[in-house]
Order: C-alpha cells, then sequence, then structure tokens
C-alpha cells in the first residue's frame, strides 16, 4: 500500500506546487503551468511508451510535436483564396514527382543486377527526378507565395474544426515516423538515435523554408480555437454577472475561464492516452513489448518479430507526441517553427521521462508536470536566488548586473543538475517501473 | 528488472549512441570465506587451487571441494562432460569465482584474496576462451600489449615468441582479427607468453579449431611447457589432451572424480566408460 | 582563360570553405568517436564542450587583447589556445570525476551514458550561457587574409579573385598538426596504443594490466584538446555563439557515423565528406557554369540545388545512404 500513498503523496506534492504558484504568484500562471504541464505529460507519455517499454531511443520528439503544430495549422486554418489554382496544384504534383523518383530509385536499386549499370541507371533517375521536381515545383512554390505574401503567401488550410488537428496531428506525426523507422530500425543495429536527431532538424528546417506550407519563420498567427475567446466572454452580460458573483473582474475572470476549459479539454486528451497506455501495458501486447526489451534474443527465438514489433511501438509513441505537439500550438494559436529548439522539444522530454519514472504511465505523467513546473519557476528562483547573493555588492558593479542578468540561464543548468541527481541516486526515477 | 539498475538499457542496441561489444563481461570474484579456509597445503606442487568451493556472484556452488595443481614443468589437464564445471575451476584458481571456501597458492604464496589483474602480475598467464585478442590491433600490437606491465626490453620475448610461432612473424603488421581460427589462438597465446608468466592458463584453446589445426596447436602447447612453464589447460578434447597431459583431473559436478597422469587416465576403464566412450 | 576562371570560383566559393568546416568538423568528430570508441557512448555534450573550449580562448584572448599582447597577423586566439584547452580539460575531468566514474564503477551500460550525458549538456550549456551569454562574441583578429580578392586578380590578372582568409589557413594547418600528431600518438606509443587495446577487448586490455582509469583519463584530455581544437577554428571563422556550437552536433555526429563510428581515420573522412557535401548541394553554381559550358548554354537561374537552410538536411541524407548500404560507416573494424 506504500507504493500507492507515495504515488498519491507525489501527485499532490506538484499539486501543491501549482497551488501554492496559484496563492503567491497569480492564477493566472498557476493556469498556464498546468495547461503546459498537461501538454508536457502527455509528450512524455509517448516517448515513455518507446523508451520505457521498448528501449528505442527517440531524441527527435521536436520534430514530432512541430508536425503535429503543423498539422493544426493546416486543419484549421482557412483556405488561402486562390493558392491552389495558382500553384497548389503544382506543388502537390511536385511532390509526388519526387516522391515516384525515390520510389523508382529504389525499384531499380532492387530490381537491377549489382553492378556499374545499377549504380549508373539509380544515380540517372534520382538526377533526373530531381530536375524534373523542381521543374515543376518551384513554379507552384513562387506562385502560392506571392498571393499576398503580407498576410498568407501560403496554401492555406482546410478550415475545419481545429480539435480536428489534434488526431491528424498524430496521424502526421505517425507518418513520418514510419517512414523514419523502416530505414532506421532493423538495419544490422539500430540507427534510430541519429535518425531521429536529424529528422528533427529537417523538419524545422523544412518548416521554417518552405512558406507555401505555413509561412515559414513568417509564423501563422490567430489560429481558431476550441474554445471562447476573451473579448466574447467579457462582451456576455450572463458571463459577467456570474464572475461578478464569484468577485472577479470580467477581464481576469475571462482568462481563467478560456485556460480552464483547454486545461479540461487537455485533461481528457491526457487521460484518454493514459488509460490506452496503462491498457497497453497490460496487455499481451505489452507483455510481449517489455519480453522483447528484457531479452532480445530469446523473443526472436520465440518467433516474434522484433523489427515490426520496435516499428509500432516507434510510431505509436511518436503519434502521440504529434498530439500534444497539436495541443501546444492549439493553445498558443499561433505557429512559429523559429521556437523550436531541441534542448525545450526533444531533451527537456527526456528528462521528464527519465526523472517521472521509465516504463512507468504514471511516472512519466509526474515528471512531465514537476519538469515542467521547475523549468518554469526556476527562473524566478533563479533571479531571487541571483539578487540575494548580490544584494551586498555595490549597486552597478559589472558583476552584479552580469549575475542577475544571467540568472535566465539558471533553469538549463538546474534541470542538468536535476537529471544528474536522479540518474545517480534513484536510477529507475521517482516511481519506478513494477 | 531485478538487479542493478544502471545495467539496465532496456534492450537498447542502438549503434548511434553505443559501441557494441568489447565491454567488459569480466566479474572478478570476492573471496568471501563463510565456511573458513581449509589449509591442505602440501607445498609440492606450484600452483594449486586447493578445496576450491565456490560460485558466480550469489548464485548456488558450482564447485565443491575441488583440488587443481599444477607442478613445474608439467602440463596438466582438466577434463569433464559437458557442465562439469571445468572452465569454471580455472577461473577460481584465475581469481573469477567467488570461493567461498578453499585456496589458492602460486609458488607457495597465498594468492587467493588477489584480483585477476594481480594474479596477472604475479606471474599468471590466462588465455581466455574467446575474445582473447585484440581484434582490431597488428600481431605486433597484439604481443607488446601483452607485455604492458613489463618496463624493461622485451624484444627478445618477442623474438621468443616468434621463434614458437613462426607464422605470427610473417604476419606481425597484420590486424589480429584476418587471421585464420588456429592462428588467432598462436596470436592469444603469444599474448600471455610476453609477461614471461611463471604459469599459462589456456581455457579450451582448441575450441572450434578443425581437427588438423588442432593437432598443431597441441604440438605448440607441447613446445610452450617445454621451454619450462607449467601448463594448466582446460579441454573439450579429452582423448588427444590427455594424451599429452601429464597430470588429469577429471571433474564431474564441480567436483574431483579422476586424477591421476594422462596414460592412468587413458588407461582406467572407469573413465574410458564414463565419458572417453569406451 | 574560361575555364581557370570557373576553378577560381568554384575553389572561392566551395573547395576553400569547404576545406575549412570540413577540418573543423573532423575534429569535432575525431572527439566524438574517441569517446564512443573508448568510453563506449555517443557524447551529447560533444557540442557543448566545444563550447566552453572556446568560451574559454574567447575570454583569455579579451584578456590579451586588453593587455595589448597580439600575435601580429595571426589572430590572438592562437595563443589563448592552450589556456582554453586547459580549461576545457579541468572541466571535463572534473565532469568524469564527478559524475561518469561512478557509472564505470557501477559497470552501468553505455546506454545509461548516453542519457547521462544529456544531463551533462544542460549543465554545460547553461555554464556557458551564464557566464558568456548566448550571443554572438567577436574575437578574431589579427590579418583578415592571407590572399585578397585584389591581390589575387592583380597577380593572376584573372575576372575572378579568390580570397583565403587567414583563418582558414589557419584551420588546415592546425587541424593537420592535430590529426598528425594524434595519429602517431595513437599508433606509436604505449599510452596510445593501450587505448585502442582497451577500447578493442576492456577484459583483455585489464588483464594485460592496462589500467583503465589512465585509459579515460588520456581519452578525456584528447577529447578536451580536440574540442577545443575544433571550436575556436570554428568560432575564428565563423563565429561564436553557444546555439550554433550545440547545433554541430549533428553534423559532427554525422560526419563520425558516416566514417564509421570509433574509426579516428573515418571521422576524418566522414568530416570531409559531410562538409563538401554541405556546401556543393547549397552553392549556387550559376557563375561556375557560366564560365564552364561553352556560350548559350549558360544557365539563366541559379542552380541551387538547396537553400543554405537545407545544410543540416544534406548531413542527414549522406548519413541515411551511407548506413542504408554500409551499416558501419566507411571506414569499420579499425577502432580507436
Amino acid at each position: 500500500m506504500s507504493d500507492t500513498v507515495k504515488k498519491f503523496g507525489l501527485f499532490a506534492g506538484v499539486g501543491a506546487l501549482i497551488l501554492l504558484t496559484g496563492v503567491l504568484q497569480s492564477w493566472n500562471s498557476a493556469l498556464l503551468i498546468l495547461n503546459m504541464g498537461l501538454i508536457s505529460a502527455v509528450m512524455a507519455l509517448g516517448v515513455n511508451l518507446q523508451w520505457g517499454f521498448a528501449g528505442l531511443f527517440n531524441v527527435g520528439v521536436m520534430g514530432f510535436v512541430a508536425l503535429g503544430g503543423l498539422a493544426t495549422v493546416l486543419v484549421s486554418t482557412d483556405p488561402v483564396p486562390g493558392a491552389w489554382s495558382s500553384g497548389g496544384v503544382r506543388i502537390v504534383l511536385g511532390l509526388i514527382l519526387g516522391a515516384a523518383t525515390v520510389v523508382l530509385a529504389a525499384l531499380a536499386h532492387r530490381r537491377m543486377a549489382k553492378g556499374k549499370t545499377r549504380a549508373v541507371v539509380v544515380l540517372a533517375i534520382l538526377v533526373v527526378g530531381f530536375f524534373l521536381y523542381r521543374g515543376v515545383f518551384d513554379p507552384g512554390v513562387a506562385g502560392v507565395e506571392a498571393i499576398n505574401p503580407a498576410a498568407a503567401g501560403n496554401l492555406g488550410g482546410l478550415g475545419l474544426p481545429v480539435l480536428l488537428a489534434w488526431p491528424v496531428g498524430g496521424v502526421l506525426a505517425a507518418g513520418v515516423a514510419w517512414i523514419i523507422g523502416k530505414t532506421a530500425l532493423g538495419l544490422r543495429s539500430d540507427y534510430l538515435a541519429i535518425a531521429t536527431l536529424g529528422i528533427a532538424e529537417i523538419i524545422i528546417a523544412v518548416m521554417k523554408n518552405e512558406d507555401w506550407l505555413a509561412r515559414g519563420v513568417k509564423n501563422v498567427i490567430g489560429l481558431p480555437r476550441p474554445v471562447p475567446y476573451e473579448v466574447d466572454l467579457q462582451a456576455s452580460s450572463a458571463f459577467v454577472e456570474r464572475a461578478a458573483g464569484l468577485g472577479l473582474d470580467p477581464t481576469t475572470a475571462s482568462t481563467l475561464w478560456v485556460k480552464l476549459l483547454y486545461a479540461g479539454l487537455f485533461t481528457v486528451v491526457l487521460l484518454i492516452l493514459l488509460w490506452m497506455a496503462q491498457r497497453a501495458l497490460h496487455s499481451p501486447w505489452g507483455r510481449m513489448m517489455r519480453a522483447i526489451r528484457d531479452n532480445e534474443v530469446a523473443a526472436e527465438a520465440m518467433g516474434k518479430d522484433v523489427t515490426r514489433r520496435h516499428l509500432q511501438v516507434f510510431i505509436l509513441g511518436s503519434a502521440v507526441c504529434g498530439i500534444a505537439g497539436a495541443m501546444m500550438t492549439t493553445l498558443d494559436g499561433q505557429l512559429t517553427p523559429g521556437t523550436y529548439q531541441p534542448l525545450r522539444f526533444t531533451f527537456l522530454i527526456w528528462v521528464m521521462v527519465i526523472v517521472g519514472g521509465s516504463g512507468n504511465n504514471l511516472g512519466a505523467v509526474l515528471g512531465g508536470f514537476l519538469i515542467w513546473f521547475l523549468w518554469v519557476q526556476v527562473e524566478p528562483m533563479g533571479l531571487w536566488l541571483m539578487q540575494t547573493i548580490t544584494s551586498n555588492m555595490a549597486d552597478g558593479s559589472a558583476l552584479k548586473s552580469h549575475l542577475i542578468d544571467s540568472a535566465a540561464h539558471m533553469r538549463l543548468l538546474t534541470m542538468g543538475v536535476i537529471l544528474l541527481l536522479v540518474l545517480r541516486f534513484s536510477p529507475r526515477g521517482l516511481i519506478p517501473e513494477k | 528488472m531485478s538487479g542493478n539498475p544502471y545495467q539496465d538499457d532496456r534492450g537498447n542496441n542502438d549503434a548511434s549512441i553505443t559501441k557494441p561489444g568489447g565491454q567488459s563481461r569480466m566479474t572478478p570474484g570476492t573471496s568471501t570465506q563463510t565456511g573458513g579456509r581449509k589449509e591442505q597445503h602440501t607445498g609440492d606442487a606450484f600452483l594449486i587451487g586447493d578445496s576450491m568451493t565456490g560460485g558466480y556472484g550469489k548464485g548456488p556452488d558450482i564447485l565443491h571441494d575441488c583440488t587443481i595443481a599444477v607442478n613445474k614443468g608439467e602440463i596438466a589437464v582438466i577434463v569433464g562432460p559437458n557442465g562439469a564445471g571445468k572452465s569454471t575451476a580455472m577461473k577460481a584458481v584465475f581469481g573469477m569465482l567467488d570461493v567461498r571456501s578453499g585456496s589458492v597458492w602460486l609458488d607457495g604464496e597465498d594468492i587467493t584474496d588477489l584480483s585477476p589483474q594481480d594474479r596477472v602480475g604475479r606471474g599468471m598467464g590466462f588465455v581466455p576462451q574467446t575474445q582473447n585478442i585484440f581484434t582490431s590491433l597488428t600481431v605486433e600490437e597484439n604481443l607488446e600489449m601483452g607485455a604492458f606491465i613489463r618496463r624493461d626490453d622485451f624484444s627478445d620475448t618477442m623474438a621468443q615468441v616468434y621463434e614458437l610461432f613462426p607464422i605470427l612473424k610473417d604476419k606481425r603488421k597484420q590486424a589480429a582479427g584476418e587471421l585464420s581460427g588456429g592462428q588467432r589462438q598462436q596470436v592469444a597465446v603469444g599474448r600471455a607468453l610476453m609477461t614471461k608468466p611463471k604459469v599459462l592458463l589456456l581455457d579450451e584453446p582448441t575450441a572450434g579449431v578443425s581437427p588438423i589445426v588442432m593437432d598443431e596447436l597441441f604440438d605448440r602447447i607441447i613446445e610452450v611447457a617445454r621451454t619450462g612453464i607449467p601448463i594448466l589447460m582446460v579441454e573439450q578434447n579429452a582423448r588427444q589432451a590427455l594424451e599429452i597431459a601429464d597430470k588429469g583431473y577429471v571433474l564431474v559436478q564441480g567436483a574431483n572424480a579422476h586424477t591421476g597422469t594422462g596414460k592412468e587416465l587413458l588407461a582406467d576403464a572407469d573413465v574410458r566408460k564414463s565419458f572417453l566412450g569406451g | 582563360m574560361e575555364l581557370l576562371n570557373a576553378f577560381v570560383v568554384l575553389s572561392n566559393f566551395v573547395l576553400i570553405p569547404a576545406i575549412a568546416y570540413g577540418s573543423q568538423l573532423a575534429l569535432g568528430a575525431l572527439g566524438v568517436t574517441l569517446i564512443y570508441g573508448i568510453l563506449r557512448f555517443s557524447n551529447f555534450a560533444h557540442g557543448d564542450t566545444m563550447a566552453f573550449g572556446t568560451m574559454v580562448v574567447v575570454l583569455v584572448t579579451w584578456l590579451f587583447q586588453s593587455w595589448g599582447i597580439n600575435l601580429g597577423p595571426l589572430p590572438t586566439a592562437l595563443l589563448a589556445l592552450p589556456f582554453g584547452i586547459a580549461g576545457c580539460a579541468a572541466l571535463v575531468l572534473l565532469t568524469d570525476r564527478m559524475v561518469y566514474r561512478f557509472y564505470r564503477v557501477q559497470k552501468a551500460k553505455p546506454v545509461i551514458l548516453v542519457i547521462v550525458s544529456m544531463g551533462v549538456m544542460f549543465i554545460m550549456n547553461g555554464l556557458v550561457r551564464f557566464i558568456i551569454g548566448p550571443d554572438d562574441q567577436q574575437f578574431a583578429d589579427g590579418e583578415r587574409f592571407i590572399v585578397s580578392v585584389r591581390t589575387f586578380k592583380k597577380l593572376t590578372g584573372l575576372d575572378e579573385g579568390l580570397a583565403i582568409r587567414t583563418t582558414q589557413g589557419i584551420t588546415v594547418v592546425t587541424a593537420v598538426i592535430v590529426v598528425a600528431v594524434l595519429f602517431w600518438f595513437l599508433n606509436r606509443t604505449r599510452t596510445g596504443k593501450s587505448m585502442r587495446a582497451y577500447s578493442d577487448n576492456e577484459d583483455l586490455a585489464l588483464l594485460s594490466g592496462i589500467n583503465p582509469e589512465r585509459v579515460v583519463l588520456y581519452t578525456w584530455l584528447i577529447v578536451a584538446a580536440l574540442a577545443t581544437v575544433a571550436g575556436t577554428l570554428y568560432g575564428l571563422d565563423k563565429t561564436f555563439k553557444p546555439f550554433t556550437f550545440f547545433q554541430l552536433l549533428l553534423p559532427i555526429f554525422a560526419a563520425a557515423i558516416v566514417g564509421g563510428l570509433g574509426s579516428p581515420l573515418g571521422a576524418i573522412a566522414g568530416g570531409f565528406v559531410i562538409a563538401f557535401s554541405e556546401v556543393t548541394v547549397t552553392y549556387a553554381w550559376k557563375k561556375v557554369l557560366g564560365y564552364a559550358l561553352p556560350e548559350g548554354l549558360e544557365p539563366t537561374g541559379l542552380v541551387q540545388l538547396l537553400s543554405t537552410d537545407y545544410k543540416f538536411a544534406v548531413s542527414f541524407v549522406i548519413l541515411l545512404v551511407v548506413l542504408l548500404f554500409r551499416p558501419t560507416g566507411l571506414f569499420k573494424g579499425k577502432s580507436v
């Protein structure tokens, strides 16, 4: 029973920390932490699926999260008028040509006998295909990007409800995960880590540079929301009355209410995914996953297709990350490819999983909340610490101002220290796998 | 999910982040004497594993009161059926087993508490059964690494090794991993000889080589013994091994079953019937 | 004349930058490959180790500059390099003592060390930003060019100019010296051979009396030196910004893997393969082709295969192709 008590205690502790933020700072910040904590928990769940269940080392979480964000734009924004007629079709055609080239080259490689001719043919297909693709694709891009570049210049989306983007984000991430997994898993050894590291950078590069897709670094702002807008709430007399009844002014009440609604939506998603992950863990599939993890040779000897299972779990985990990414972009209301950084979106998620407890879904969720709380709060704490340290120094001294300016960088340092401490003294994490 | 959490890699075998192979698998034994040290040391043999009882880590005992000894200038061979604890007995002598009672003596000194590395320093040469050469180093570098603990000039020892194994001299600039099975074993033995050991331990030197190569290896081993180095050897090929042995130990289930000169054992009806195949 | 001009343009914009960049990547990849070979894990903190060493160099350079010490035409940073190496070595040895050694004693699986190195990465990254800040820092001084465009044109009378920057020259010369010394050390000295032996077969190395802690110590010292040199050269040639160094991790890993992880020779080859492909694929070939092709066939577009923002993609695609056809990289079997 003490196990349950410990789990409850840990979750209650993190809950108390967030509540404390509400009391000491503001309820707005507390809810912000809660919302991002929920999203982080989903991401951690995805990574835990891969690392905890199957021992797959995915250091490209950022890429899948960003794909989720992209899905939000593609699903929920309104179509840009004229984009399809002025080049959209060419772009799609170009992309199909590009894909066909790769497939053709792969086919030629597989069908033809080994030798110089094969190399020449494959190379020729690739070169010709590349220029054909560029020839079709480039004018299309130019056409699309010429449409109202200040506000659009992209293909636009489908104008569907934004909630639909969440599963679509998962599917998009899963698709890319399938391609990576196919190539990087089950070579003579796995090369998943470097493959994911690379593909994540490529996804971000594509999103930054392909303006026709989602405006690149010009960002897409004002994404539709699944919840009401604050101004609408403030304009609604019923809401203002209810807020007044609670002793809140309409502005505060509306921001809190909107965040609460988001929190509700995210909690539902988290609970569904957590339930599914728990079910998976205790299903025959989950047991087989762990059997493979604990003794791959024996599992293979028993006729288990290890590569296939690894591919499955990699796709599932990436899909979860994609869903989380879509949720995050929805919460932000904008897609800003420039803000995706591996330290924040890949390695921080890893810290969450390791600290929470690899192989334990509840652990991953706890890690998500706890680490996100610290990530946000270390900065003010660091600032306070620096001010205390420097309080005796003369005002205007170079060291003092340097220390106070640098406080912002304390958070990276702290995350590293936490990760190392947990790895050293509690290597199975706060809530270990049973 | 038991054991050391730091050794839990969750089955990850991602070659882009961790190097497969070559990691240490050796677990030096800690001599945890629970049954008290039985001193039956008679003082005549050069290397003695005296009434050793023990197993790996916290596992059950594999050896039961097992005694192995080699005299100066002799070849001693440990034979026995599969799973009899032959290699285990040799590992116990070399300090890679938890010896719970009994002792190991080398040249009149008690070395029971020494680590394998220290035993090498005291003059034991050990050739493991597998992974017994540096595959990516040249033959000559392998020999140099064998002499790593020596600070004096070892060129004469190297010359002696080349004399014993002429083929190695021809291939001395070649990577050891590119050699054939028999040649690799010669490199392995040569490497162990570079410390000028007082005694040489060979763990199944003929495992996995063809019969012709096996005969040649046995010839080489006899030549090494003729240079005056006592040899303790574990062998699968009991008949040939006993033919060259001055002393043979037949182990059954971790205990001494028969002991005698090689010829005696070959002639022993019991031994023949039980595992030499008549 | 036309072809000569084409070659000059090619050298100016492709060959020389790629050789310099390739040398920097090769030095970085050598560090990664040494740790992979001997400590058996990929060190995610390598980019930040480079950043830390370079930061020390930058700080010492500024100090020297403020004292008026300089090397004349050469950058002052060269004078500060030994201090940077010493600082970096102190940091990695401290890290090893406080962090990594514990896991060696525990005989931890290498993948645990990979995760540990993530923690170290966070700490080093934070440390560098904490000390010098996240912004671009200038520390290059001395003569800017060995050969400037104008001198070159005057000397040769060609239409096209060729510039060799001092930093590019220094990069190549330093890289050649460092690599030569490293190879001499690994292949000719007793310690170097013992490192290779340990990398190959830990147990047998132990049985041969090789002290693992000594091997690890030397490895970290060499890695600190390589990282600092690589980082400083990159910083001189381009610019010093902590985040850029973190991002170098991908091309460096790619170089090490393309060459065959654990193989020093492979790391160098990989560095140049990655650098040349990045530069050639993202270069606009219009001018070169304009000179090289006969009249009338000159291209009208830029003839740029991919925009420069996709250079990561290039290293990655090369990596994938190599892994698909040669899973062990270009140079296999020859471990550190």
